[in-house]
């Protein structure tokens, strides 16, 4: 029986407080970082094909800048964090307090904008992983992230790569950080964290919830 | 399966494959370390694409699997689909473009390097079959979008910083 099958209505629940610990210190640390209402959304956990995860940032060929991590420890699996290009902006206007600076506009990307990303990735990937261990009690130790700037598919389907040796979906937890008043959606952030199948009994059972139905 | 519903252009998802006739135009999009592999009949204008993920079948942990996603059996399906459409396998062509690094990370082993193994799996899995190698666009470090038109037999990539390039 695939791993999927195996995941129950109580299971969902129990990776979408995940997400919610998770996220809401990565929004804590995000305010403070922007000086800035940052709100966040109530996770979404759901089993996707590949394809469909691609559509869950846009589709396959929008460019976004996303930063990368991979996990190890007691849980492994891999991590996004995602912002579409006029996010990007926005955050880095923030962080050197220069209103005028546009990500877009810039090729190549200069270092500036770069590192300031990349800092973005780090705390907020590394606020939302230390609340989860916290939570868990598990260890989990991530990789070094690595920024970068290109199509959904290009870069996601890389996270995809060792569940796609055991299956066609994955179970994806998905939360979105909101800037307080921005009702298009255009300057959200999405945090994906990828689980590999392997790391789901761990969980549940950090958590003292029954695998076996 | 010849894709009628949309006449200009099929789409082609990740670990998926499609078969296309002129003047129709398959299409895949974002391929990053996965490799698209166009396999065609020149005379006969007709042209398959799969968007490969893995180098090879060995490495699936499940049951069943989806021919689509590794090099090995995506190609022999690919080949396979064409001969049932009409076309010659003795004539066959391929292009490919894919394969890139789009991370740069210290270690982390087999995985990291997948791009590259793609490739290399990719034209091993042709070269079993004699299928030559027209011409190729493979590894870097940028996400590709490509597009096969059967009629001319040439292949458009899309990159998001050096935008478009025909081979």
């Amino acid at each position: 029986m695939s791993f999927i099958e195996k995941i129950n209505s109580l299971h969902l629940d129990v990776l979408k407080e995940i997400g919610n610990i998770g996220a809401a210190h990565a929004a804590t640390a995000l305010s403070r970082i922007l000086n800035q209402k940052i709100e966040m959304s109530v996770p979404n956990v759901r089993i996707v094909s590949f394809n469909q995860m691609m559509e869950l940032a846009g589709g396959p060929e929008n460019v976004v800048a996303s930063v990368f991590l991979r996990l190890e420890g007691d849980v492994t699996g891999s991590m996004f964090f995602i912002l579409s290009l006029p996010a990007a902006t926005y955050f880095i206007q923030r962080m050197i307090a220069n209103d005028s600076f546009v990500f877009e506009s810039e090729s190549p990307h200069s270092e500036m904008s770069l590192s300031c990303l990349q800092e973005l990735g780090n705390i907020l990937s590394g606020s939302y992983l230390s609340s989860l261990s916290d939570f868990t009690n598990l260890h989990l130790y991530p990789s070094v992230p690595s920024l970068t700037i290109d199509m959904v598919g290009a870069t996601i389907s890389f996270g995809l790569l060792e569940l796609s040796q055991v299956s066609d979906y994955a179970i994806v937890i998905d939360t979105v950080l909101e800037k307080e008043g921005d009702e298009s959606g255009a300057m959200n952030g999405h945090f994906f964290l990828l689980p590999n199948p392997d790391s789901f009994e761990v969980i549940f059972n950090s958590l003292g919830v029954a695998t076996d139905g | 399966m010849v894709e009628l519903r949309d006449p200009h252009i099929v789409k082609v998802g990740i670990a998926d494959m499609n078969i296309v006739k002129s003047p129709s135009l398959i299409r895949t999009s974002g391929l990053g370390s996965c490799v698209g592999v166009i396999v065609y009949d020149e005379k006969k204008e007709l042209a398959g694409l799969a968007h490969v993920m893995l180098p090879d079948s060995s490495l699936a942990k499940s049951g069943s699997i989806n021919t689509a996603k590794f090099a090995d059996t995506a190609i022999k399906e690919l080949v396979n689909r064409l001969v049932i459409q009409g076309a010659r396998a003795s004539v066959l062509k391929a292009k490919m473009a894919g394969g890139a690094q789009m991370f740069q990370f210290f270690s982390g082993g087999d995985m990291m390097r997948i791009g590259p193994r793609n490739v290399e799996a990719v034209r091993r899995g042709l070269a079993n079959l004699n299928i030559p190698i027209i011409a190729e666009d493979v590894g870097g470090n940028s996400g590709r979008t490509i597009e096969f038109n059967p009629k001319t037999c040439v292949l458009t990539i899309r990159t998001v910083n050096k935008g478009m390039r025909n081979i």
